[in-house]
């Protein structure tokens, strides 16, 4: 396999390393709207995963298969059906919640393909959102960076929103982290403070 | 754009098989002869060889041109050649008619050595594992312990799944494009009108037409047209042909007049001159047969459970004949066995033609994909 991306471009993707620390080495995965497939294929150099990524967009399509994963052309909103129930370690679902129409459905599919979820997300409630908000604009942000006329992000939440879905969907939370605008965890009034959310959860049945 | 051309100038080669071939069907071969072309060169390592297998009407000529006749391009020029997603600069691709065609390997029209004529209707019914395991003699012949990839398109595909199947072993990679784990019964019954066309022609004689110094040409004719309007789209057909008339306006007649019968006698014709009525029975025969879950009461994934390879299914949103849930059926089995596969379903209107086309994204995807390959 031919080297496409830079080591230093992963240590800019502080984010990758907050989720390789959830994962077992030699973890089976499945990365749900993996992009350019760099979180796969970081995770299979640092922690030597088996996995496939699921992607809906071509351009992204082509990084995968430049990048070498394995990537399964499919609509996440059409469901998970070609994945076996239980077959994953870890199903991740990294930074694209907020773009899913079916944001039930798609949890309750990682619920049931792996044994455990991971999702990260930008967080709603973080101050910078919260100041433009009470300024009467909608915010623009590092992790939010598109105007509300043209953003593919539509389900929007916040840490409390989060916890309070993965409750109605029978997902018991194992671990939280929270990462500050500088991606440095953040512990103290995390739902103020926080810019980007990580969770790892499994189902209570 | 890389720069890309054509692998030039070709020349067929053949290989003499005197092992015997035991068919799927319980009858053999004592002996058989293959054609084939190469492209490239095999390197030191032996490790960059690339089988090309055909479709129902392909042939061993996939790239370049024949030195007598530059409009003889191969049927897989535009993808494989130097700098091509297939790339002989790097790759060392063998085409390979199959046995029981009608462009130079054993076939029907062949003569059979025990009787000194045609084989005719004599010809034994060949399947996907057939000519699989006359490929294998192939690579032996040229001294290629593994492939590094098995291509193939449709019936071509089939014959890249049974490789993993029957030589797992000797297939680092397997591209199955616009392919099916088998035939629906629709898929059948279009096979099916298509070899009663031919069989009921009155110059068919019943598959020994060679010795009557005719053709079933009406029959042969009749079966493209049908497998032509498969293999298009409705929207490519209406794209390209519309309600267009040839002269303008109606005629109240039952000649040609709109552009699409035009059209579809002149593909039906010109294959009716080129290919052999029997090597027709026999592919279709191939085609309705193919069905590796059949041994495991149905189930693909215990089909698959002896297969090594790393995978790339491709299919094409147009296709209805080898429609892209079919492609997702081969995909689910591949995953449930945790083999290395990645699936594209790329958009195109040409329907199941699309994988012969040059489509921008389905070219990108297979040059990286091929170029990802190690040799």
């Amino acid at each position: 396999m031919t080297d496409t991306i830079a080591p230093s471009t992963i240590a800019l993707r502080p984010d990758f390393a907050a989720i390789a620390e959830w994962i077992d080495p030699g973890a089976k995965i499945l990365d749900l709207g993996c992009g350019d497939g760099s979180l796969l294929r970081y995770l299979r150099d640092t922690r030597n995963v088996f996995g496939y990524g699921v992607e809906i967009n071509d351009d992204n399509l082509l990084s995968c298969f430049r990048n070498g994963i394995n990537v399964i052309h499919n609509d996440l909103e059409a469901g998970l059906s070609s994945f076996a129930s239980d077959s994953f370690d870890y199903v991740i679902l990294s930074q694209t919640l907020q773009a899913v129409r079916n944001t039930e459905g798609i949890i309750q599919e990682m619920l049931r393909v792996g044994k455990e979820g991971i999702i990260s997300f930008p967080n709603f409630g973080h101050w910078k959102n919260r100041v433009q908000v009470i300024s009467g604009r909608m915010p623009v942000s590092e992790t939010l960076p598109y105007n509300w006329y043209d953003t593919p992000n539509i389900h929007l939440c916040t840490l409390g929103d989060f916890e309070a879905l993965c409750q109605q969907c029978n997902a018991r939370i194992l671990e939280r982290s929270v990462m500050n605008n500088h991606y440095r965890p953040v512990n103290f009034l995390p739902n103020l403070r926080g810019m980007l959310a990580f969770y790892r959860f499994e189902s209570r049945d | 754009m890389q720069d890309s051309k054509s692998v030039g100038i070709v020349i067929p080669q053949y290989v003499q098989i005197d092992k015997p071939l035991q068919l799927k069907s319980g009858l053999s071969l004592d002996s058989y002869h293959l054609v084939y072309e190469t492209y490239g060169q095999l390197n030191a390592a032996r490790s960059n060889a690339v089988l090309i297998c055909h479709a129902l009407s392909g042939t061993h000529h996939v790239a370049g041109v024949y030195a007598e006749n530059e409009k003889s391009i191969g049927w897989w020029d535009n993808m494989v050649g130097p700098g091509k997603p297939i790339d002989t600069n790097r790759l060392f691709v063998i085409g390979v008619n199959n046995l029981g065609g009608c462009h130079g390997s054993t076939g029907p029209a062949s003569l059979d050595p025990h009787t000194g004529k045609h084989y005719g209707a004599s010809f034994p019914v060949v399947t996907v594992e057939d000519w699989v395991e006359t490929q294998a003699q192939l690579a032996e012949h040229l001294g290629i312990e593994q492939f590094a990839a098995v291509v193939g398109g449709s019936l071509g595909g089939m014959q890249a799944m049974q490789w993993t199947l029957d030589y797992p072993e000797k297939v680092r990679h397997a591209l199955v494009i616009a392919a099916a784990p088998k035939l629906t019964a629709q898929n059948i019954a279009f096979n099916d009108v298509a070899r009663q066309a031919i069989m009921t022609d009155q110059e068919f004689y019943g598959g020994n037409f060679y010795a009557y110094d005719t053709l079933p040409r009406r029959g042969l004719r009749l079966a493209r047209m049908l497998g032509h309007i498969t293999y298009l789209s409705d929207d490519s057909m209406a794209a390209k042909f519309g309600r267009s008339l040839r002269n303008g306006e109606l005629s109240f007649g039952f000649d040609v007049e709109f552009e699409i019968e035009s059209y579809l006698r002149y593909q039906g014709d010109k294959f009716a001159d080129l290919f052999d009525a029997n090597s027709y029975l026999l592919m279709t025969k191939a085609l309705d047969y193919f069905d590796p879950a059949g041994s495991y009461d149905g189930d693909l994934n215990l089909a698959f459970r002896v297969a090594k390879a790393n995978f790339l299914v491709i299919s094409f949103t147009s296709d209805w004949r080898f429609s892209p849930e079919r492609s997702r059926e081969i995909v689910k089995a591949l995953l449930k066995n945790e083999l290395n596969v990645s699936y594209a379903e790329i958009t195109s209107s040409h329907g199941h033609d699309s994988f012969l086309m040059t489509t921008s994204c389905y070219h990108q995807l297979m040059r990286a994909y091929m170029d990802n390959i190690s040799i």
